[in-house]
């Protein structure tokens, strides 16, 4: 510990890096600076440290809801670049741990690596994405066009570049250090990327798919912690002593039943239920459309059980309600299992949070470990329950195929349709 | 009181290289019966036919593979890979001391189960359209089959959660990461070799050779030739090697290719026949892979004295794939190194004698695999037609109907699709 501690004073690291460094050798770890604004210091001078936490605590949490609700108002665009701005703020902040775990601030290939990987990455999914949803505009512009049909092989030129930037940065001395930070990072760029992504597929679906997952995790965070906090009496699991069987089932029934509620009032309106697309004329995105099944008021029986208890026969009710409850399930007893693995891992790193971006919350993955695993359920629900695939993009495909191959589709089809019934048998070719 | 194994990782993460300690070499697994034959000869001699005589068992062994058919090579790739991802889980186990953690085992062959069932059932499941359809329980397992996909990880991933054990969570996380990047690194490359190889066997056998000829006449020329040396990190590796390697790569490929082409076995892209249960690779073979006559550039004119020559198509993609396999391929191996040397191994495992571990073989191979996939798919083949036809079979009744419609007055329009004269 001597040796690395001397070495380490060669790097010129700063205040924090020597605070979470004497966390290897104690067995607590040591709080990171404060970094409440003046303000609010200030203005909560007289109160006791405890409510002082509490104050900051709410006061953000409200910060945070109100700035949702603008983007959620300035529209798609841009709730994209927001979604885009945490991605990168994620990745940053889980790369600074990994280099305060293994102090190669000293190698700085690997910041530059880093970041580059994350281009890469990021260049390739959203070049798919745009080439799905900007079809057209792709398709007039030349470079666009070229760029968009050797898309992956580009992506993977600029990759292997990266590849082979490794490879030939590697020191005699430090494979192990430079290894591990290139594990690391792929791993982060395989967590946040990838799902950041997800979110934005989903939002391209409906902002309502975007709003609801999101909503329901923060009501669970948000629920179980109330419960917890009046009722709360058995542990949940070793690893947060805080949580609590009663938050959690608490915060079940609460989540679900916020889901229902929300899910009801934003079904009414247009701008949320339906798919965002790219207007060719006003270069702009809209969301206007005939509101498909999902978000059509119908009428559902009341099973026995319930009637006596509410008095109703049939309630209306919009399907999309009955897929929320499945949402709010998800959210509430699969998501915190994200917010276990973020715990986990900040006691084998031994870091109280991840960063110290919000006064009172820590770092934006501290807010967003429960998501992660939200937005791939949401993406994976659509692409099993709802959305079928888009016949007229399946024809569009379909026409650029070659001859031989379109007749043995068609061949194919129309045997399967005769079998079904639907064509007659005699039907001429 | 309980030994905190995460406060040494503190330490252990921030020594140095030198100071970590050697893994011990695992016992010499030669065969004794080449050992006896050998016994004769000096030690470096013995190394040398060691390893002579398994490439050349390797090879023959890849050649029986070939006749034996597409099913049997996709079995061979599927061995391969479950064996690459055994030597790098049993090197993380060796690294972190982890044996003692059971769990690990598990969830780690669990996670190999889980992705490979996900993939299997993205890429290999389209081929196998027609099979699928009269099947009523594998339709289901295929219209849903991301939702399970996704299911059977979130409960390996639920029980890594549970299984977190108090002063060993650095531990668990590191061997999770190494689990999933071992995964990202096998799973995937062994996919698209096997999507390559749908393509055509072809596909599949001219990058592959292209990379062994490579390392083997790299081999050779370093031998004869070899003074300045290529990369620090393989201090064996030479200039004259590399260069030399890549000329001869690019020719044997073209000449490899030139007899490959010609034969339909090799060219076809693998289908699968419903009614025989076997892979067929039938067809007419593509513009690619007929000859087409080049005129030869005025440079070369002057060198070969021909004016024009008959070549296939292929031959000029066969030289790309040489130039990757000779240029980009060697940074693999590399890498390869570069982690033996962080992890202070001598092979990865001693599973062919003489060579080291499968790893050891295959390390060139993956950038390969991607580079060919890529290639195939940017600059070869349009969209993919089985995978249009899943969707349109998962589409509701009218919607097909409707489709059918479409696509049967756009054929007739073109003349692909004859009017028929019954009334």
């Amino acid at each position: 510990l001597q040796e690395s501690e001397s070495e380490n004073k060669l790097d010129g690291e700063t205040a924090s890096d020597s605070e979470s460094k004497s966390e290897f050798g104690g067995s607590a770890p040591v709080p990171t600076s404060d970094d409440t604004p003046e303000v609010l210091n200030r203005a909560l001078s007289n109160l006791s440290s405890r409510w002082k936490n509490w104050w900051v605590r709410g006061i953000l949490t409200l910060a945070m809801i109100t700035f949702f609700f603008i983007i959620i108002y300035l529209g798609p665009m841009v709730l994209m670049m927001i979604v885009m701005c945490v991605q990168i703020k994620c990745f940053h902040e889980i790369i600074t741990i990994g280099y305060n775990v293994y102090h190669s601030y000293d190698l700085p290939w690997f910041r530059t690596l880093s970041w580059y990987f994350l281009l890469c990455v990021n260049y390739f999914f959203y070049g798919e994405t745009v080439t799905d949803y900007f079809f057209t505009l792709v398709q007039r512009e030349e470079p666009l066009r070229i760029l968009s049909k050797y898309h992956r092989f580009i992506s993977f030129a600029l990759y292997l570049t990266g590849f082979c930037m490794f490879v030939l940065s590697l020191v005699k001395k430090h494979y192990r250090l430079q290894f591990y930070m290139f594990g690391w990072t792929h791993v982060t760029l395989l967590i946040v990327v990838t799902q950041s992504h997800l979110i934005i597929h989903n939002l391209f679906e409906g902002m309502i798919w975007f709003i609801v997952p999101i909503s329901c995790v923060i009501c669970n965070d948000i629920m179980a912690y109330m419960f917890g906090f009046f009722f709360g009496r058995t542990p949940l699991i070793k690893l947060s002593p805080k949580k609590t069987w009663e938050g959690f089932i608490g915060g079940f029934f609460a989540t679900v039943l916020f889901g229902l509620l929300l899910s009801y009032v934003m079904s009414g309106y247009r701008c949320f239920t339906c798919p965002v697309e790219f207007n060719n004329d006003t270069n702009s995105f809209t969301v206007d459309c005939e509101p498909s099944e999902l978000f059509q008021l119908q009428e559902y029986n009341i099973p026995a059980v319930l009637q006596s208890v509410l008095g109703w026969k049939t309630v209306r009710m919009y399907p999309f309600q009955i897929h929320s409850i499945a949402l709010s399930t998800f959210a509430s007893l699969i998501g915190p299992f994200g917010g276990f693995f973020a715990s986990g891992f900040k006691r084998a790193f031994k870091i109280k949070d991840f960063a110290n971006t919000i006064p009172g919350h820590g770092g934006i993955m501290d807010r967003f470990d429960c998501q992660y695993l939200m937005a791939t359920f949401v993406n994976v629900y659509i692409a099993s329950f709802i959305r079928g695939p888009n016949p007229s993009k399946l024809i569009q495909q379909f026409l650029t195929l070659r001859p031989d191959q379109q007749l043995h589709i068609f061949n194919t089809l129309k045997a399967h349709l005769v079998d079904k019934g639907m064509l007659g048998g005699l039907e001429d070719a | 009181q309980e030994v905190d194994l995460d406060e040494r990782f503190g330490e252990l993460d921030l020594r140095n290289d030198s100071d970590v300690p050697d893994v011990p070499p695992s016992t010499d697994s030669t065969p004794e019966i080449l050992k006896r034959a050998l016994s004769g000869l000096s030690a470096r001699w013995k190394n040398w036919w060691i390893r002579g005589i398994l490439t050349l068992a390797m090879i023959l062994m890849f050649f029986l593979i070939i006749y034996l058919g597409s099913f049997m090579l996709m079995l061979l790739v599927l061995s391969i890979q479950v064996k690459c991802f055994h030597e790098i889980i049993t090197i993380g186990y060796r690294v972190y001391h982890s044996y003692d953690l059971p769990w690990f085992r598990s969830l780690s062959w669990y996670f190999l189960l889980c992705v490979n069932y996900f993939f299997y059932g993205e890429t290999v499941a389209d081929y196998f359209a027609t099979f699928v359809q009269r099947r009523e329980q594998l339709q289901f397992l295929i219209r849903y089959h991301r939702f399970i996909s996704f299911a059977l990880y979130l409960a390996g991933f639920c029980m890594f959660v549970l299984s977190l054990v108090k002063k060993h969570y650095r531990l668990q996380f590191y061997m999770f990461a190494w689990t999933h990047v071992t995964l990202l690194i096998t799973v995937t490359q062994s996919h698209l070799v096997i999507q390559n190889l749908f393509e055509g066997m072809i596909w599949f056998l001219v990058p592959i050779s292209s990379v062994i000829c490579n390392d083997i006449t790299a081999y050779i020329f370093g031998f004869f030739f070899g003074r300045t040396p290529l990369i620090k990190l393989s201090p064996k590796k030479t200039w004259e090697g590399f260069i030399g390697g890549f000329f001869s790569t690019v020719i044997f490929g073209f000449i490899f290719s030139y007899f490959l082409a010609q034969h339909q076995y090799f060219v076809c892209p693998v289908e699968y026949n419903s009614e025989t249960n076997r892979f067929v690779t039938e067809c007419d073979p593509s513009e690619l892979f007929q000859m087409k006559k080049y005129s030869v550039p005025p440079l070369l004119q002057a060198l070969l004295g021909w004016e024009s020559v008959n070549m296939y198509p292929f031959q000029m993609h066969s030289i790309a794939l040489a130039t990757f396999a000779s240029l980009i391929g060697p940074f693999g191996g590399f890498f390869a190194s570069g982690f033996k040397r962080a992890f202070k191994i001598k092979d990865f495992a001693n599973t062919i004698p003489g060579h080291g571990g499968i790893m050891d073989r295959f390390d060139c191979q993956y950038l390969m695999a991607t580079f060919v996939h890529v290639y195939i798919t940017s600059f070869i083949r349009g969209p993919n037609p089985s995978k249009l036809l899943k969707q349109l079979l998962i589409l509701q009744p009218e919607q097909q109907l409707d489709v059918y419609k479409t696509l049967k007055s756009h054929l007739l329009e073109k003349g692909i699709l004859q009017p028929s004269l019954r009334g």
